[in-house]
């Protein structure tokens, strides 16, 4: 009986332990973090005056649920979008798991059966099976995060797209990564020429080129000797394959990492080998505190905002929606403050300001060179059926020659292979 | 202090039942299902803090409330009940297919490749009949592979048809590859070979598909002499032997017939409900039709509402989940594992009977009948031991295995008895 007793004592122990341990373990740690400062003039749009009816009601499709680092980035920013409004939480219905096959045909008609005035839908690949239920429902109208068909042959009035110009985002990201090879290069830990960033993506398309070049050009405009080494995955969410990257280009030399991938397999890989790191959708400072420097992600609520009110007043939604700096979408987290290099805010307001100026391009020609060469011409892709068709450098005068990215549509379509990065692998 | 202590007597122990009949076990399983969903109540009403009856109304909303619920509900259904009956027949002659997700969406992808390929080229109905045959073609020789291997070497065939999950996922994302080279390599829905809508919808088909399968594998294994052979091969290899059936041959035709079945479901997939193939056409659907076919005790009647109740489950608490404004899968998931475990828990008692010991409170040591009973139980069986070792005839031998097909272990204990009575009168 005495053992009995103990045996159950014990039990109890170890689960009141387990409680007080896991509640513990979510203390974030905001010590890590040095603010950074929003951008000051940011042009929101004034909904005071809106009122939206009672049944007015919103629907929303998931490839994952609120674990996948991406589909909580919208959803997060959902419900800001509904608390901003004024919409009640029951006013919003979410479909989370919902895969890219029928049953995204599926969840959509049910949104439209439960009485959904709009439908937002987050994946690429949910948009094909969006199109035979918006065709359906003229009256509702359907947004999809990252789609490309609203600028093809078989858009359609009710189907929406949206993006934002995260190129800007991870230019600035590139220059705190700059700014932190600088500090090592004066440190003495190796020498100019030997400044090389890895950088781990998932799939060789445009969204992904664009993202580590323009984030390359960020490094190169602060630390002009930087090399790239770019290494694929060939998944949006594979932690083990992603850990397996970043150890991999640490091993070739990478002296920072970044990554445009959902897991957390890259940051982890750093912290354990003490090689700073730029990460993507989010902060990862209190699980990575020594290593994390910034991270660029986008708020989709300036969007959903736009959205909710445009159809509830009856208005039309902007069929190819960028979000950008200027209207809060592109944003970067707090910097980390055991990793950043000293100077990283400055440099980034400042290079911030020069972007929503117009004075800075983050694809200026004059920047980089493709076999050598400075580009004056190029047709790019931008009705997602990967045959170039449009132009895509301007010419600004004097000579003056960029690449407007997202300019034709919002999805990005910059996917020229400059000069100065390597890569290792290609998946497509 | 002298040696007399007291001989210690559990509260409870378990007998073995040696006969149940079948209706009493249905209700033992019927009371554990209602078990299990007072259960998931309790836990959803402390989790989310509402009523119970609430839960219960968001439940049947989420499998009826809509037109496209509901259909959505006897759909899901229809392909669940469908790989649980291609599995069915496996299962009864005790070879455990797990395979039955790479069966089904090996099928898919055979049928997307003809619609691929031949899109356009033929007439709509050759194409459907090339799919419909490439289907069942595609599934049987995934089947039938690591049949072949377990008839002839004996190899093991849950590892085996594992594996062959692996690789039919593999290939089939290879080949979306192959088709989508760029993007993010997703298959748009083709517009070719796209089976007939009954009724307006894609819902309909695989209904009454689901409903002929059904009755056919009732009456294959309960009526023909197919069935009644694969059950001799599930309970013994040697009787089957003895009696001059070919275990080989059972074992691979009753593959054939499973990887056909899971070809109509990967056909009715593709061609009927997609359109395309990805690697969540089947989404664990043909692991989940394993647990179906066990709860239903094999018997496909029965599969009608285990897989109905499989479905109900997770439409029902996704439902609640969206009501509730939680954008995640995990209650949903823990109440579904809790109802199987439930379920499942509950086949321990209609195998073992719980008895309570009455005398635990009064002082006085005294076996108890129950236990009397039970060490006579033993006696039975010790001694039936003996007797087939000694001189049993061939006839007794017979009669014997008869009884063990009968899938009762009341008359074998029986017939053992008899045994034990007439070998007693020969000496």
């Amino acid at each position: 009986m005495k053992k009995k007793a103990l045996a159950l004592v014990f039990a109890i122990v170890i689960v009141a332990a387990l409680c007080v341990g896991l509640v513990a373990c979510n203390n974030g740690s905001s010590d890590d973090e040095i603010v950074l400062p929003a951008y000051e003039n940011i042009e929101s749009v004034d909904y005071s005056e809106l009122t939206i009816p009672a049944n007015f009601k919103v629907g929303m499709i998931c490839l994952h649920d609120n674990k996948s680092t991406y589909d909580k980035n919208f959803i997060d920013a959902m419900y800001r979008a509904i608390d901003e409004l004024g919409l009640s939480r029951s006013q919003l219905i979410i479909k989370a798991n919902i895969p890219e096959d029928a049953s995204c045909t599926t969840a959509a008609t049910q949104l439209v059966e439960a009485g959904c005035n709009v439908i937002f839908a987050d994946s690429f690949g949910h948009e094909k099976f969006l199109v035979p239920v918006a065709k359906a429902n003229p009256n509702v109208q359907f947004c999809h995060a990252t789609g490309v068909s609203e600028h093809s042959s078989s858009s359609l009035p009710n189907l929406h797209n949206a993006f934002a110009s995260i190129y800007e985002g991870r230019y600035l990201a590139g220059v705190a990564a700059g700014m932190k090879l600088n500090e090592m290069i004066k440190a003495g830990k190796f020498t100019a020429a030997e400044a090389k960033i890895g950088y781990v993506g998932a799939y060789t398309y445009a969204e992904v080129i664009s993202g580590y070049t323009s984030f390359y050009l960020g490094a190169k405009s602060v630390c002009p000797t930087v090399k790239m080494d770019v290494q694929f995955t060939g998944s949006w969410y594979d932690y083990s394959a992603e850990k397996t990257a970043a150890e991999t280009l640490i091993a070739g030399g990478c002296k920072l990492i970044s990554q445009h991938a959902d897991s957390m397999g890259a940051p982890s890989a750093c912290e354990e080998k003490g090689v700073p790191n730029v990460a993507y959708n989010g902060s990862t400072v209190t699980s990575c505190p020594e290593t994390f420097i910034v991270s660029s992600s986008i708020n989709w609520t300036p969007y959903l905002k736009h959205m909710i009110a445009q159809v509830a007043t009856g208005k039309a939604i902007k069929a190819n929606y960028t979000g950008s700096i200027k209207d809060g979408s592109v944003i970067l987290t707090n910097i980390g403050k055991n990793a950043s290099a000293e100077g990283t805010v400055e440099a980034i307001v400042a290079a911030r300001k020069k972007l929503v100026s117009g004075e800075l391009y983050v694809f200026d020609c004059a920047n980089f060179t493709v076999n050598g060469k400075h580009l004056t011409t190029y047709m790019a892709d931008t009705d997602g059926d990967y045959a170039a068709d449009t132009e895509a450098i301007f010419d600004l005068g004097d000579g003056h020659y960029v690449f407007k990215e997202s300019y034709h549509r919002s999805a990005p379509y910059f996917d020229l292979r400059i000069d100065g990065i390597t890569l290792k692998n290609e998946v497509m | 202090m002298t040696k007399t202590k007291s001989v210690k007597e559990p509260i409870l122990h378990l007998v073995k039942r040696s006969s149940l009949p079948g209706w009493k076990a249905w209700i033992i399983r019927a009371l554990a299902i209602l078990g299990g969903f007072i259960f998931i109540c309790i836990i959803c009403c402390a989790e989310l803090k509402t009523s119970p009856f609430l839960i219960i109304k968001y439940m049947f909303q989420g499998a009826f409330m809509t037109k496209t619920n509901t259909n959505v509900f006897f759909r899901d259904v229809a392909i669940l009940l469908m790989i649980a009956l291609a599995v069915t027949p496996a299962f009864k002659m005790k070879f455990w297919n797990i395979g039955a997700e790479g069966q089904v969406l090996i099928s898919a992808w055979a049928c997307t490749a003809c619609m691929f390929y031949l899109g356009g080229k033929v007439s709509n109905d050759t194409l459907i009949f090339i799919m419909l045959l490439m289907s069942l073609l595609a599934g049987i020789v995934w089947a039938v592979i690591p049949a072949i291997f377990k008839a002839i070497w004996n190899t093991n065939e849950t590892l085996f048809t594992l594996m062959m999950n692996y690789i039919a996922l593999q290939v089939t994302l290879y080949f979306i590859k192959v088709w989508v080279p760029t993007g993010t390599g997703s298959l748009s829905p083709l517009p070719y070979g796209n089976l007939p809508q009954i009724a307006g919808g894609d819902y309909l088909l695989s209904i009454i598909v689901s409903i002929i399968f059904t009755i056919a594998v009732f009456g294959y294994l309960k009526f023909s002499k197919h069935g009644y052979e694969i059950s001799v091969v599930g309970e013994s290899v040697n009787t089957a032997r003895y009696i001059g059936i070919s275990v080989k041959k059972v074992i691979i035709r009753t593959l054939v017939l499973s990887g056909a079945i899971c070809g109509v479901v990967g056909f009715l997939l593709a061609g009927g409900i997609n359109h395309m193939v990805s690697d969540t056409t089947v989404g664990g659907r043909g692991f989940t039709a394993v647990l179906v076919s066990w709860l239903a005790q094999f018997n496909p009647l029965a599969m009608v509402f285990t897989s109905g109740i499989v479905v109900f489950l997770s439409n029902g608490t996704t439902k609640v989940m969206e009501n509730y404004g939680i954008p995640n899968a995990f209650l949903a998931e823990v109440l579904t594992g809790i109802m199987f475990l439930i379920i499942i828990g509950c086949e321990f008692f209609v195998r073992y009977r719980v008895i309570f010991n009455k005398n635990i409170f009064s002082k006085k040591q005294k076996a108890t009948v129950s236990c009397d009973s039970n060490s006579l139980h033993e006696q039975v069986t010790v001694s039936v031991d003996e007797a087939t070792r000694s001189d049993s005839s061939n006839e007794d031998l017979l009669d014997k295995t008869e009884s063990v097909l009968t899938d009762d272990d009341s008359t074998l204990v029986k017939s053992d008895i008899s045994d034990v009575k007439a070998n007693e009168e020969v000496k």
